[in-house]
């Protein structure tokens, strides 16, 4: 299960952003997944989600790899869509 | 060339970055004893690889335990770090890190510091190949982080910081925030790193202090051992290693006379700068927060020439309100009152960095939209400002500045919103200041070739030397690899520097300075001649350049620039400098003026 989103904030993925992500990823049953241009990136992981270089307008997907992470899913998406809450 | 035979040598001196001027001797005091880059690799029993595993877990729940700590404790003047260092602790358990560690460990069958070095230096190099910036200066926190890992595995660690029982040479090679928050100050003498320049945290915070730093001094980790004795000029940017009587001897009476001067130059602070033949130079402050105010009028400050007011913006998420920016400038407006504060709008971009407003990460941050071009593009942020602005200037002697001015549009235009904030402000009845006077920050070279057209315009100029210099040689200050090529005595500066005052003088308007060139007494003899109205400076500095002031005539200077203009190159303008004023700085007890 998947969704795609677009990166909203001007600064684009950056330690702070992926951070919240991280903690939000943390609390999923299984593992959960950024993908960009077909690259898998932990979400737990601050350094393997900032790796996948992610700026201002990149489209990323955010997976679920257990249904009951759906939760988790929308959480993670909607944060990327509010633009980390930096606006 | 081993160790011992370069630490034998007597007098052994290390150049370096002038950070915080000042002589101190002293023991050294190594903060971290290893670095990242010496660990030794071990090959262990593979009985022992669980072992090895847990004493790497514990080195992590310790750290953890440790930066949990230091977040509790952070003073409140370093708030602004904490999500640096809640980020830091994320970190630490990052799979790329901890499990990566772990794997290196069972795979391999390597100590876990060996293991931890692996699993660093592989994700270094993904930060390091990544396009922008900021993301490859995340490579440093990565590097942060592991030593923070690093030290409970080899049983250094932050605590010997906050444990020094006796007056240091603080010496590490690289300063995080989380270790400059810890260090207790009193017990410092001096601050040595291999990394870091002026700009760097280490760098404000030892200026700040008034404890003497040289910075960016390369291997000086691998150098020097705890216990050294070490002479720091931070003046001239030098350490002298191993010192012999002599060298000592000298050093001790030029720290002497250094204290001295600094003990009798304090005290004469609130004179005003009179040079011999009776010009007065007026010496005003550069100020960021508000509570500077109180360190500008401790040394003698004339008014505030420069009041950058990006703090406010930085690290939250919508900007400040109005009245929250009206009570921050009517405070500094009121403390410094009869004297004049100069507010300069906003200059975010750049080498700031503001969390609570949109910025898009650009390729050349320095030549893209920062200062005015920003504040023109964002009307409301702008508006509200200027407001503020407006109203602090009813209750104060308050002076409004545009930074980074490229042509005169932009002027026009800011006028513009000026005058329209001012309307909006007399519709809704609340009291301020029409008749407020503007200036421009000259600190582009475009500004400087069309200073006469710009002067008709405003009510003063003031020269921000940090950025013109930068822009006009081309120069990152902040890359070590050609900070040696920023020259503020290069004849291209001087003769831009010239041409701005000629139509300041022209217009019959005020003009200061006010980059860090207008605080080195060095640039005196050439800032005088100039005839320039002000400098302004760090508070600190104040105290120093007033008392230059008052042994050096305006006569004798302007005569001294005849000559300086004649000269050709920044190296020939320095030995005259030091040739003619020389005897005059060594009074002073300053080094070789050949610094910044």
């Amino acid at each position: 299960m998947s969704r795609k989103v677009i990166i909203q904030n001007e600064l684009g993925m950056h330690a702070r952003a992926a951070a919240k992500i991280a903690r939000l990823a943390e609390g999923a049953r299984s593992n959960v997944y950024i993908v960009k241009d077909g690259e898998e990136a932990d979400a737990t992981s601050i350094i393997d989600v900032i790796a996948l270089y992610c700026p201002n307008g990149a489209e990323v997907v955010v997976k679920i790899t257990d249904p009951g992470d759906v939760k988790v899913l929308n959480r993670i998406a909607r944060l990327i869509e509010s633009g980390f809450g930096e606006s | 060339m081993s160790d011992s035979t370069t630490r034998d040598i007597l007098n052994l001196t290390l150049q370096g970055i002038a950070g915080s001027p000042g002589i101190a001797i002293g023991k050294a005091y190594m903060v971290e004893q290893e670095d990242v880059d010496v660990v030794e690799k071990r090959f262990i029993e593979p009985e022992n690889v669980p072992g090895e595993v847990k004493r790497f877990k514990a080195a992590v729940k310790k750290a953890q335990k440790r930066l949990q700590s230091v977040i509790k404790d952070v003073p409140k003047e370093f708030r602004d770090h904490i999500y640096i260092l809640d980020v830091h602790r994320m970190l630490l358990k990052d799979k790329m890190i901890y499990n990566g560690t772990i794997e290196q460990i069972e795979r391999e069958n390597v100590n876990a510091e060996w293991a931890l070095k692996m699993a660093i230096d592989e994700v270094k190099s993904i930060f390091k190949k990544m396009p922008g910036p900021y993301f490859r200066e995340r490579a440093s926190d990565i590097g942060q982080v592991s030593r923070l890992i690093m030290d409970n595995l080899l049983g250094t660690g932050l605590s010997n910081i906050s444990g020094i029982d006796k007056r240091v040479v603080i010496i590490a090679h690289d300063l995080s925030p989380a270790e400059t928050t810890q260090i207790q100050l009193e017990k410092v003498k001096a601050f040595l790193t291999d990394l870091g320049g002026k700009t760097s945290h280490t760098g404000i915070i030892a200026r700040s202090l008034e404890i003497p730093a040289v910075l960016g001094l390369g291997n000086a980790t691998q150098i020097i051992k705890t216990d050294d004795l070490i002479i720091v000029d931070g003046s001239a940017g030098i350490i002298i290693l191993n010192p012999d009587e002599e060298t000592l001897t000298r050093y001790q009476e030029r720290k002497d006379l250094f204290e001295e001067y600094q003990a009798m130059i304090t005290r004469s602070s609130h004179l005003p700068a009179e040079t011999t033949d009776g010009f007065h130079l007026t010496v005003t402050a550069n100020i960021g927060v508000l509570e500077e105010v109180v360190s500008v009028i401790d040394h003698g400050g004339d008014g505030i020439g420069l009041y950058r007011t990006e703090f406010l913006y930085l690290n939250r998420p919508a900007p400040p309100s109005e009245q929250e920016l009206f009570d921050n400038y009517r405070d500094v407006a009121e403390i410094m009152a009869p004297n004049t504060v100069t507010i300069r709008t906003l200059d975010i971009g750049g080498d700031k960095f503001a969390s609570g407003l949109q910025l898009a990460e650009e390729m050349n941050p320095a030549l893209g939209l920062r200062a005015i071009r920003f504040s023109l593009r964002s009307p409301e942020i702008f508006e509200t400002q200027l407001r503020a602005i407006l109203r602090a200037a009813n209750l104060g002697n308050v002076r409004i500045m545009f930074p980074m001015i490229s042509e005169l549009d932009e002027i026009v235009q800011a006028k513009q919103m000026l005058n329209q904030a001012a309307e909006s402000l007399e519709k809704a009845g609340i009291p301020f200041r029409a008749d407020i006077e503007v200036g421009a920050m000259i600190e582009v070279p475009s500004a400087v070739i069309m200073a006469d057209v710009l002067a008709r315009e405003v009510d003063f100029f003031s020269i921000g030397t940090n950025d013109l210099i930068q822009y006009s040689l081309a120069i990152d200050r902040v890359n070590k690899q050609v900070a040696h090529l920023y020259q503020p005595l290069h004849p291209a500066v001087l003769r831009m520097i010239r041409r701005v005052v000629g139509a300041a003088k022209e217009a019959g308007i005020q003009v200061c300075m006010c980059g860090e060139m207008a605080g080195d007494p060095v640039n005196l003899p050439v800032l005088l001649g100039m005839e320039l109205d002000a400098v302004s400076m760090n508070p600190i500095s104040i105290p120093v350049v007033k008392g230059m002031v008052r042994i050096m005539s305006l006569k004798e200077s302007k005569l001294f620039l005849k000559e300086v203009l004649k000269q050709s190159a920044a190296a020939d303008v320095i030995k005259l400098v030091q040739d003619t004023y020389g005897a005059s700085f060594q009074k002073a007890a300053f080094s070789q003026p050949n610094q910044d």
